[in-house]
């Protein structure tokens, strides 16, 4: 039983055909002249308008990369380091995922100068202490569109507002968001967003960014990947069609049925919440705060957590995030909240998607319950 | 008739190894990192890859890194090198891969290293006795020279040049793209610090490469994120990109000599054909010396012609795929670095075949016989 869609989610089936058939049957370079080339190019022409519509953008100001850590660590490092940008203030937030963290605390090692802006008990964050931290030094913004923890959604038109105000880049990782929420980037005024496909049914190993035509014509983002120049030169490596190919396929079909998926997965994710909250002791972390419709984030007084997973061996839930699952340590996300360690790890995130079921969600109950009795 | 002929850009697919990534996307599709039987199934399928990719290269487990591909493993090399082990001093060639040269230009316009090209002769080859020079003056410098040249096919001597490398104290970077899965490395004798390798050039998925790195050099990620690869590249793994590597490259080592044989047999059946049929052909570099170039490269310089400009869209037209590359004659005009830097003449016209095991004769056969058409001589009247 699988209720862990926010660490990586199944390949829709349509999207794997789309993969097989381009593995199969498209194996050009996209950027050789030839004909096999062309017909790998337009693949990865037609999977960059298929994203762009689902984000209101334009298909040139999408850029594909290995997945959004790619992506986060060349925006991130891309403006910071560009050889004109003489801005060392960032301004992020400590639940952020490790991705943007890890590389704003290198950028620290290097001399940058970083503001963790602190989120409250439910997660969310002081836009008026926002715009306190900006200084005429403040290079970017960056803040996540939705915790992949907690679930909690940050105002992002709001920063974004905030950003632009101030002169600053908004660098948003939109992982756990794009493909499940409505989305516009200009409306946001985004700069850069980052995307991953195995959060959206389509395979690992594929992502993407969207950078705004404004920000890659002041020439102020360097590539991180140096090569062949591929990406218009901001990202070189041979182009992965075949998983591009099933990322726009992802992209299409999310844009069809984002609403269905909504309307069905928050009704589980409901009935699970109510249930969890008549447990002992059981509190929903960001609760107060506006959240998406497929995570729960529970902490139950005394529940021990990594041995109900290795107990329960047939069910996927995670303590965390999945990155830092190997390691039994508190979540830095509740941490930041303020859980202390011992409620910190009575935690387990549930995260829903499309092929759950009612049963689902009673056999989880079950089991919680059957574990709590045994103590 | 069609033909494919540009196999060192990217190869197809051996249905083999789609069978080896298929459970991955299907019914494997946990995330590698996580503690449940979901994400442990595919811990483990990732794993095995590993060993399997060091077995045949009689490395440890430990000393290979998955990546998104051979771009991404050089690029990890070069700037892990430089900024973990502080060398200020990098050797290279006008002939590389842009993965290694744009890479290790960016360094040096940013002042982080001074760097040295190797002189290279108009064959294409390293002038060891320069290298020599330059690592005398620099010792304790990263070394990037390539194995085997994706444009004109010349192998370097990798033991002189890791003899030289172990006796300056230099780092030596080898850019093996593409070597690997086509001539056997062991990295037992080889005494490069890291070599990589792109899948894509030996029948596995495009977007998947790795790193190998020498036990005892430590360099930090250049990809930050979460703990995987040993906290050495941040990002979800790639796995059935991966799981496909370690089977494409199983194959390679298994069918090595088979393959070898037959692709051989084509190259030269190639270069004996045009040399027949084409007067005044040549070939690039080391080309068409078989025992030192990759056998499946050549690179074919074709007599002055009024076609010339036109060369690569009428081989297409008859279906041909094949590889430009023209001497940068003027500013403007962008052309191969390599064949520039080999100073070939800019009123010949250039053409990359490269072939696979897939290739057969009959294609071999097809494309000279369209080249021989081009360039027919016209009567004089």
């Amino acid at each position: 039983m699988y209720l862990d869609y926010n660490s990586t989610t199944p390949v829709d089936k349509r999207v794997s055909e789309v993969v097989f058939q381009t593995l199969t049957d498209v194996y050009g370079n996209a950027s050789s002249q030839h004909s096999y080339g062309i017909r790998a190019r337009l693949l990865v022409d037609e999977a960059r308008s298929s994203i762009a519509k689902v984000i209101g953008s334009v298909k040139d100001e999408i850029y594909f990369t290995s997945g959004a850590t790619e992506s986060i660590n060349f925006a991130l490092k891309g403006l910071a380091l560009h050889p004109r940008n003489s801005k060392r203030h960032i301004i992020t937030c400590p639940t952020e995922h490790k991705a943007v963290l890890e590389t704003c605390y290198y950028l620290e090692s290097i001399g940058f100068d970083i503001d963790y802006l602190p989120v409250n008990e439910h997660g969310v964050i002081d836009l008026e202490k926002l715009s306190s931290l900006i200084k005429q030094d403040t290079l970017l913004i960056c803040l996540m569109w939705v915790n992949n923890e907690t679930g909690v959604i940050h105002p992002i038109e709001k920063i974004g507002e905030i950003a632009k105000e101030a002169g600053a880049y908004f660098v948003c990782d939109g992982t756990q968001g794009v493909g499940k929420l409505p989305i516009n980037v200009v409306e946001s005024n985004i700069d850069i967003l980052c995307f991953s496909g195995h959060k959206m049914y389509a395979p690992k190993g594929i992502g993407g960014l969207y950078i705004n035509s404004y920000a890659k014509a002041q020439n102020r983002i360097q590539p991180l990947l140096h090569g062949g120049a591929q990406e218009n030169g901001l990202r070189s490596g041979t182009y992965n069609v075949p998983l591009i190919a099933g990322l726009g396929k992802a992209f299409e079909i999310s844009l069809v049925e984002m609403e269905t998926n909504k309307i069905f997965i928050e009704s589980l994710r409901n009935k699970a919440e109510q249930e969890l909250l008549k447990l002992d002791g059981a509190f929903i972390n960001g609760k107060r705060a506006p959240r998406i419709f497929n995570t729960v984030n529970v902490s139950i007084l005394g529940f021990d957590t990594d041995v109900f997973i290795g107990i329960n061996k047939d069910i996927a839930i995670s303590n965390g995030s999945a990155c830092n699952s190997s390691l039994i340590q508190p979540s830095h996300v509740l941490l930041a909240m303020g859980l202390s360690n011992s409620d910190a790890i009575s935690s387990i995130r549930i995260s829903l998607g499309k092929d759950n079921t009612n049963d689902d969600i009673d056999l989880l109950l079950m089991r919680i319950h059957d574990f709590m009795t045994l103590l | 008739m069609k033909a494919y002929l540009d196999n060192a850009a990217t190869t197809r697919l051996d249905p083999e190894v789609l069978e080896a990534m298929l459970p991955l996307m299907t019914e494997q599709f946990g995330n590698p990192s996580s503690i449940h039987a979901h994400g442990r199934a595919v811990r483990s399928a990732l794993e095995r890859a590993r060993k399997t990719v060091a077995g045949l290269l009689h490395a440890a487990p430990a000393e290979i890194f998955f990546t998104s591909g051979g771009t991404e493993a050089d690029n990890t090399a070069i700037r892990g090198s430089i900024e973990t082990l502080g060398l200020t001093h990098a050797i290279t060639s006008p002939l590389e891969h842009h993965a290694v040269l744009h890479t290790l230009e960016h360094l040096a316009r940013q002042g982080r290293i001074t760097l040295s090209l190797v002189r290279v002769d108009e064959k294409g080859q390293i002038d060891l006795d320069h290298l020599e020079e330059l690592l005398s003056t620099q010792p304790r410098a990263l070394v990037s020279l390539m194995h085997g040249n994706n444009e004109i096919g010349n192998l370097l001597d990798l033991d002189a040049v890791g003899e030289l490398c172990s006796r300056y104290d230099a780092i030596f970077h080898c850019d093996t793209v593409q070597t690997m899965g086509h001539y056997p490395h062991d990295l037992q004798q080889l005494s490069a610090h890291f070599i990589v390798g792109a899948a894509h050039k030996f029948h596995g998925p495009k977007g998947v490469g790795f790193l190998y790195v020498r036990p005892g050099t430590r360099i930090h990620p250049f990809v930050h994120g979460g703990a995987q690869e040993r906290n050495m590249r941040g990002g979800t793994e790639n796995v059935y990109g991966i799981v496909g590597l370690a089977k494409a490259l199983e194959i390679a080592y298994r069918d090595m000599d088979e393959h070898r044989r037959h692709i051989e047999g084509l190259k030269k059946r190639m270069i004996d054909q045009l040399r027949e049929k084409i007067e005044g052909v040549l070939f690039n570099g080391l080309s068409a010396d078989l025992d030192r170039s990759l056998y499946t490269v050549l690179s074919v310089s074709l007599p002055p012609s009024d076609i010339n400009d036109m060369l690569l869209f009428n081989l297409d037209i008859a279906g041909i795929s094949a590889s430009g590359g023209s001497a940068c004659s003027s500013g403007s005009e962008v052309g191969s670095h390599v064949l520039g830097a080999l100073q070939v003449p800019a009123d010949r016209a250039n053409v990359r075949f490269s072939f696979s095991k897939f290739t057969t004769a009959q294609e071999v056969d097809h494309a000279v016989q369209v080249v021989a058409e081009l360039y027919k001589r016209e009567p004089i009247c």
